[in-house]
C-alpha cells in the first residue's frame, strides 16, 4: 500500500519565477513527514509537485525528478491523472462538493475511477468514513449534504474521501490550519492511525503538530523575498527539535528567526 | 428612521454616527422604493391587460382558449389564442433545445478551457451578438436561412421523419415555418445565455474544482464534478433569460414566419403563429375590439412567462441546500 517518495534535484516555477530550487529528500513509506519553514519558503509548492498538483496553476512547470519507489512521476509518458489516483491530497480549507450528499463525497474518487456497484461503494464510503473517524457521527444522515458537517468533520469528510480510493501517498497541505484545537486534536490522532496504511506527508505552520504527528521533519527556507525557497535539512523530528544540525533551523523553531 | 440620534459624549464622535444612520436609511429607503416600483409596474401591467382583456371576452363568439381564427373585428366577432399558444411555445422549446447545450459548451470554452488570449476577444464577441437588433436577425432569418433551409429539412424529413414532428407534409413551399422560426430565435438567445453561464462558471471556487484534480479527474471529469453542479442555477436562470426572449420575441418571428391560423404538428410545415408575432402584425389596423382582444393574448403571454420563471425558481429552491452557499 505505501510508497516510498525519492526526490531529486527538483525545482519549480510559476511562469519565470523560480518558487524552489533543487530540492533532493527521501520520504520513508509508512511515516509521517512534516514540512515546517516560514510562509513563501516553498513547503506548500513542493507538496503539491509531488502529486502533479503544480501544473493545474496556468503558467507552473517542473523541473527534476519524483520517484515513487521506481517510477518517476515527471517521466513523459506519465499521465497526471494516474498520479493523483495513487497520491491523494487533503487541502488547507476543508473543500467537500458542495453538490454532494456525505456519501457521493466519499464515493466521488471510486466514482471517477469507474466502480458503479453499489455493494463495492456501501463498503468502501462505510470504511473510509471509519477510517477517518467519522462514521459514527454521520451514519445516519449519508444522504444529507457535506457541507451541513461542522468545519471540523468536513475536514475528515475530506481525509475519507481522499482514502477512499486507497493511495499510496497522503499528502496534506495544512488541513488544521482552519480548525479549532479539538478538531485539530481529532484529526492529528487520525493521522497517527492513517500511518500504518499510507505515506503521510503534512505541511504545518504549527510547531508543536509537527513535533507531535510526525516522525520526520523536514525545514524549508527562503534567503529573502523573491529568491526561491530551499530544503535547509531534514532529520528526525526528535532531533529537529532537540538538537538541529543547522543554525537556521534552531532559530526559527526558537522563534529567533529573522 | 425617526429615531432621535443617540447621545454620544464627544461632538464628533456623534455627528459621524448620526451621518451613518442618515446614510443607512437613505440606502434602505432608496432600495425598498425601487422594490416597491417594480411591483407596483408590474401590478399595472397585469392590472391594465386584465381590464382590457375583459372588454374583448364579451365581444367574442368563439372560444378564446380553442379557437384557431383570430377575427375580433369581424361583424361576428371570433378569436382564440390555441394557434398562438402552442406556436410561441414550440418555437420557444426549439430554440432552447438549440440555444442552451451550445450556449453551456461555449461558455464552458471560454470559461475553462481556452487559453485566456483567445478567451477574452471570443467572449466579447460572443457578447456582440446580443448587440445585434432583432430586425437583423429577422432580415437574416427571412432573406439566407430560409432560402437555405431546404437541405437540412429534407434531410431531416427523410431520417427524422417517423418522429411525426419532424415530418414535412407539404415540400417545396418555403420553409416559413415554426422550426425555422426557432432556429433563429436559438442564435437571439445564445448570447445572453452564454454570458450569464460563463460568468457562473468563472466563479465556480478553485478549491473544489483541485478536490476532483486531486481525486484523479480527468479535465471534463473535474468539470462535470465541480463546475457544472455549482453553475446549474446560473445556468437554469440564464436559460430562463434566454426563455424570456424568445417568447416575447417580436418582430425576427414576425419577418420569418409565415402567418396563418393552423396549428399543426408538422414543425417543419410553413405556418402558425406566436403571441407577440401576432400582436405586432396586426395591431396597426386592429379597432376597438381588436386592440382589447390582442390585450388579451398579451396577457396570456404575461402569465405563462410568469408560470415558466415560477417553475425555473422552484427547480433552483429544491437543490438550495446542495448549492455551495455556505
Amino acid at each position: 500500500m505505501a510508497k516510498r517518495i525519492d526526490v531529486s534535484g527538483l525545482s519549480a516555477y510559476y511562469g519565470t519565477t523560480k518558487a524552489i530550487e533543487d530540492i533532493s529528500m527521501t520520504v520513508e513509506p509508512r511515516s509521517v513527514t512534516a514540512f515546517i519553514g516560514p510562509s513563501g519558503c516553498g513547503k506548500s509548492t513542493f507538496l503539491r509537485t509531488l502529486n502533479r498538483m503544480h501544473e493545474v496553476i496556468p503558467g507552473a512547470r517542473v523541473e527534476g525528478k519524483v520517484l515513487l519507489d521506481d517510477e518517476n512521476l515527471y517521466a513523459s509518458a506519465v499521465d497526471p491523472v494516474a498520479v493523483r489516483r495513487t497520491v491523494g491530497m487533503v487541502f488547507q480549507r476543508p473543500n467537500p462538493f458542495p453538490t454532494m450528499s456525505i456519501y457521493d463525497n466519499v464515493a466521488a474518487g471510486l466514482k471517477l475511477a469507474g466502480v458503479k456497484k453499489k455493494s463495492v461503494l456501501d463498503g468502501v464510503v462505510e470504511k473510509s468514513l471509519q477510517g477517518a473517524n467519522l462514521w459514527n457521527e454521520v451514519k445516519d444522515r449519508l444522504n444529507k449534504p457535506g457541507s451541513g458537517l461542522s468545519g471540523g468533520q468536513q475536514q475528515r469528510l475530506c481525509i475519507a474521501r481522499a482514502i477512499a480510493v486507497e493511495p499510496q501517498v497522503l499528502l496534506m497541505d495544512e488541513p488544521c490550519s482552519a480548525l479549532d484545537p479539538i478538531s485539530t486534536l481529532a484529526i492529528e490522532d487520525l493521522i497517527g492511525e492513517l500511518k500504518s496504511q499510507f505515506t503521510i506527508v503534512i505541511v504545518t505552520h504549527n510547531m508543536q503538530q509537527a513535533a507531535r504527528v510526525s516522525d520526520r521533519t523536514a525545514f524549508f527556507n527562503l534567503a529573502g523575498v523573491g529568491q526561491p525557497g530551499k530544503l535547509v535539512e531534514l532529520d528526525d523530528t526528535q532531533r529537529i527539535f532537540s538538537n538541529p544540525s543547522v543554525q537556521a533551523t534552531e532559530d526559527y523553531i526558537s522563534g529567533r528567526f529573522g | 428612521m425617526t429615531s432621535s440620534p443617540p447621545v454620544a459624549s464627544g461632538g464628533r464622535a456623534r455627528r459621524g454616527r448620526s451621518d451613518s444612520r442618515r446614510g443607512d436609511s437613505i440606502f434602505f429607503n432608496l432600495s425598498r422604493g425601487s422594490g416597491v416600483l417594480l411591483l407596483v409596474i408590474m401590478a399595472a401591467i397585469a392590472g391594465f391587460l386584465t381590464y382590457r382583456s375583459f372588454l374583448s371576452f364579451g365581444h367574442n363568439e368563439g372560444n378564446f382558449f380553442t379557437t384557431f381564427e383570430w377575427l375580433p373585428d369581424a361583424p361576428v366577432p371570433t378569436f382564440g389564442i390555441a394557434v398562438l399558444v402552442f406556436g410561441t411555445i414550440a418555437s420557444s422549446i426549439i430554440a432552447m433545445v438549440i440555444a442552451v447545450p451550445v450556449a453551456v459548451g461555449v461558455a464552458l470554452f471560454i470559461s475553462h478551457y481556452a487559453p485566456r488570449r483567445i478567451a477574452q476577444p471570443f467572449a466579447y464577441l460572443v457578447d456582440l451578438l446580443a448587440a445585434v437588433p432583432s430586425i437583423v436577425y429577422g432580415l437574416w432569418g427571412a432573406l439566407f436561412l430560409v432560402p437555405h433551409m431546404s437541405g437540412l429539412t429534407s434531410w431531416m424529413d427523410e431520417y427524422l421523419g417517423w418522429t411525426y414532428i419532424f415530418d414535412s407534409t407539404k415540400t417545396g413551399a418555403a420553409p416559413r415555418s415554426l422550426f425555422t422560426v426557432g432556429i433563429v430565435l436559438a442564435i437571439m438567445i445564445l448570447p445572453i445565455i452564454t454570458a450569464v453561464s460563463r460568468e457562473v462558471f468563472k466563479q465556480a471556487p478553485r478549491m473544489h474544482e483541485e478536490a476532483a484534480l486531486a481525486l484523479g479527474a480527468t479535465r471534463w471529469e473535474m468539470i462535470r464534478t465541480a463546475v457544472l453542479p455549482f453553475g446549474r442555477p446560473g445556468v437554469i436562470s440564464a436559460s430562463m433569460l434566454g426563455l424570456g426572449r424568445a417568447l416575447g420575441e417580436t418582430i425576427a418571428v414576425a419577418t420569418v414566419l409565415s402567418s396563418s391560423p393552423v396549428l399543426s404538428l408538422h414543425l417543419m410545415d410553413p405556418g402558425g403563429g406566436t403571441f407577440a408575432q401576432n400582436i405586432a402584425l396586426r395591431f396597426g389596423e386592429a379597432g376597438e375590439n381588436g386592440r382589447n382582444a390582442l390585450m388579451a393574448s398579451g396577457l396570456v403571454l404575461f402569465v405563462i412567462t410568469l408560470l415558466v420563471n415560477g417553475a425555473a425558481r422552484m427547480i433552483i429552491a429544491r437543490r438550495k441546500e446542495y448549492s455551495g452557499a455556505n
